[in-house]
């Protein structure tokens, strides 16, 4: 087939050794921090629980134990759902800086948060009877409006965006888009409860919202990394690309596409956490280097333990009450964010 | 030639002027209960029944005297962000000064209205502590910003960092407040000019009578530092200490204005822009002409936003948002890099 000539890179396929073995490392530290707040999640809470208690609850159940209901049916899908809310948004984060060649690219900050925030102010005022499915639905198409907007302007400025550009844009997208909602939330007196949602927590994850999460994350997360390739060559700069024989405007169209879908499902689950995809993707980067083989993976484990731990941190922090999620990686990602302005002219 | 350019300025001024009268004077005939333009007139000089008088001098009046100073100060705020960060889209909201300003505010009510009422305290304590909040928050820009000097788009990266972290606060704290002041905190976070009274009025009104002349004052400095640090140190001017005192004036005046306001973003935008279109760049006729645009958008804004959806009155910060992000927009397309 011919298609397959085309789609076949030839780009460098040797990665650094050194590179690979310091991803494999990070790997398996990832997971081990994975597995461990993962048990820490689970086993924290209002009401405590026994590691025994958790231990039995996930290899020997029984649903006449208290314990093990609650573990079930509150803590486990709330763990699972911070893993994998991590993980799409700093992978969505990764694909997105490297596809536009722009740092600063992360879903919170070209406004796709607050556009699910409208979407779903609107669905909470005109069906109040919506159902969660119907809710990540709208969700995406909320994404997808913000997410659109800023691309279309991006795509119509002359010379194209650079940093600076591209986070007015995605400021004043988010100001506008959250306008709207506030407007709509105040005329029809649902504030608070679009601020509890948009302010981001996993306190109210029950299964039925892993019914769809789950799928459609690992999906998406298990396209990013077949394509992640592409977009390496890609992030060397389109003309690289097309030189290489690929095929720029498919693998950015794959790739907004796989974008749209992992922060409408992030989103829908846990409102606006933002900063993961800004800081985790750096920092892999930072590490293992330029190739976006090795960035994916590592970032979607090292997004699932950000959020992980930001969840038990939100929990914790100010017991009994929770703190928004959003609250607390807006906490280490601010200083970040200065970080990188300061640092402007190199890292921007 | 020479003398088109020099009336042009003082001709846009004046028409400038004709039409916040007549936008004026609409406004104080409209509302839930119209007062006739000649019942306005007869209740202006004192003849008016008491129903009209009470609207009138204890309602609309003061509100629309705020609208005009906040349009005012604004309008001069943005001015000099832009004169400074030689940027033409910065402005105090997106920079992070009101969301300051605003969370000064909230953890004023979150301490004190929590705990027991004391509303008369309120009018005259609230300004106050929005106005350092946007003080401290012009400080905290200026100081992340500062590396060997300043750079504009240090500064606004710098803005909109500090503008994240505070919103993150404010989301923290105005959820703890209980139903009804959430509610508060809301409406005044987005920007309103509900239940404003004389005394908001007499609380902003010396902070734009002595910050906007002074920025009048400034303005030679403001078109010295437009052409770049080089040729404003060539020429003798202190940079970095003008910058200070410019950005300290620039906060004050958003300070005060979204102590009376709540966050009302844009005005500081779009007023200095279209007055830029108007007038040209030279700051002593820009920075007048721009009070004025930044007053009438703002009254406009108010009118639209206690008429359009009488129901529940929709705060005229989201109105000037609706309206001003998208232009934003188009002029983010317009400018090169």
């Amino acid at each position: 087939m011919v298609t397959d000539q085309v789609l076949t890179p030839h780009i460098p396929r040797t990665i650094k050794y050194s590179r690979i073995v310091l991803a494999a490392a990070l790997l398996i530290i990832g997971v081990a921090l994975l597995l461990v707040g993962f048990g820490i999640s689970i086993s924290y809470g209002a009401a405590d629980v026994g590691v025994m208690d958790v231990w039995n609850s996930l290899f020997y159940f029984d649903a006449n134990q208290a314990p093990h209901l609650l573990i079930y049916e509150l803590r486990m899908p709330r763990a699972i759902c911070g893993i994998l809310v991590g993980a799409c948004l700093a992978v969505s984060g990764a694909i997105m800086q490297g596809i536009t060649r722009n740092p600063l690219a992360t879903p919170s900050i070209m406004g796709l948060t607050q556009g699910s925030g409208l979407a779903i102010a609107v669905a909470m005022i005109f069906l109040p009877a919506v159902s969660h499915y119907e809710m990540v639905i709208y969700s995406f198409i909320g994404a997808g409006l913000s997410v659109a907007i800023v691309y279309a302007i991006s795509v119509m400025s002359p010379g194209g965006m650079s940093p600076v550009k591209l986070v007015l844009a995605g400021t004043v997208v988010s100001a506008l888009l959250g306008a709207l909602s506030s407007g709509l939330a105040i005329y029809f007196q649902v504030a608070q409860d679009l601020s509890f949602f948009s302010a981001g927590g996993l306190t109210m994850i029950r299964w039925p919202v892993l019914d769809m999460l789950i799928p459609i994350s690992l999906l998406c997360l298990a396209l990013s990394i077949v394509i992640s390739r592409y977009i390496t060559v890609l992030s060397f700069g389109e003309e690289v690309a097309t030189g290489l024989g690929q095929r720029p405007v498919l693998i950015k169209t794959m790739s907004t596409i796989l974008v749209l879908m992992m922060t409408g499902a992030a989103v829908s689950a846990a409102g606006a956490v933002g900063f993961v995809g800004l800081v985790i993707p750096h920092i892999i980067r930072s590490l293992v280097g330029v190739d976006y083989r090795l960035i994916i993976p590592c970032s979607a484990v090292f997004g699932g333990v950000l959020v992980t731990y930001a969840d038990i941190f939100s929990r914790w922090i100010n017991e009994p009450y929770e703190t928004p999620i959003g609250a607390i990686t807006a906490a280490i990602g601010v200083p970040f964010f200065l970080y990188l302005a300061r640092k402007e002219g190199r890292g921007l | 030639m020479r003398l088109a350019l020099y009336g042009r300025p003082r001709f846009v001024m004046v028409v400038l002027l004709a039409i916040i009268v007549a936008v004026f004077f609409i406004s104080l005939n409209s509302g839930s209960i119209t007062i006739s333009p000649l019942e306005v007139l007869r209740t202006l000089i004192g003849r008016g029944d008491e129903q009209q008088e009470l609207v009138l001098f204890q309602f609309r009046l003061p509100r629309m005297i705020i609208a005009l100073l906040i349009g005012f100060g604004l309008a001069v705020s943005g001015v000099i962000l832009q004169g400074l960060s030689r940027n033409a889209l910065a402005d105090p909201g997106i920079m992070g000064i009101n969301a300051g300003a605003g969370l000064a505010v909230v953890l004023f009510m979150y301490l004190v209205f929590e705990s027991k009422d004391v509303q008369g305290l309120s009018t005259m304590t609230i300004p106050f502590f929005a106005f350092c909040g946007a003080i401290i928050t012009a400080f905290l820009i200026f100081m992340f910003a500062w590396k060997k000097g300043i750079t504009p788009i240090r500064l606004i990266l710098v803005g909109i960092a500090v503008a994240a972290g505070i919103g993150a606060v404010n989301t923290i704290l105005s959820l703890k407040l209980a139903g009804e002041n959430f509610m508060y905190a809301t409406i005044w976070l987005t920007g309103s000019l509900w239940g404003t009274s004389w005394t908001f009025v007499i609380a902003i009104l010396p902070w734009i009578l002595i910050l906007v002349p002074y920025a009048i004052m400034k303005a030679r400095y403001l078109n010295v530092l437009n052409l770049g640090d080089t040729i404003a140190t060539g020429v003798g001017v202190c940079v970095e200490l003008e910058r200070l005192k410019l950005i300290l004036a620039s906060a004050g005046l958003a300070g005060a204005c979204v102590a009376a306001g709540g966050g009302i973003g844009f005005i500081g935008l779009m007023a200095p822009h279209i007055a830029r279109r108007l007038v040209g760049p030279k700051h002593q006729v820009l920075i007048p002409t721009a009070t004025l645009v930044g007053a009438l958008l703002l009254l406009t804004a108010d009118l639209i936003a206690r008429n359009i959806l009488v129901r529940a009155e929709i705060p005229v910060g989201i109105v000037i948002s609706i309206i001003g992000a998208p232009y934003f927009l188009y002029l983010l397309m317009k400018t090169k890099t």
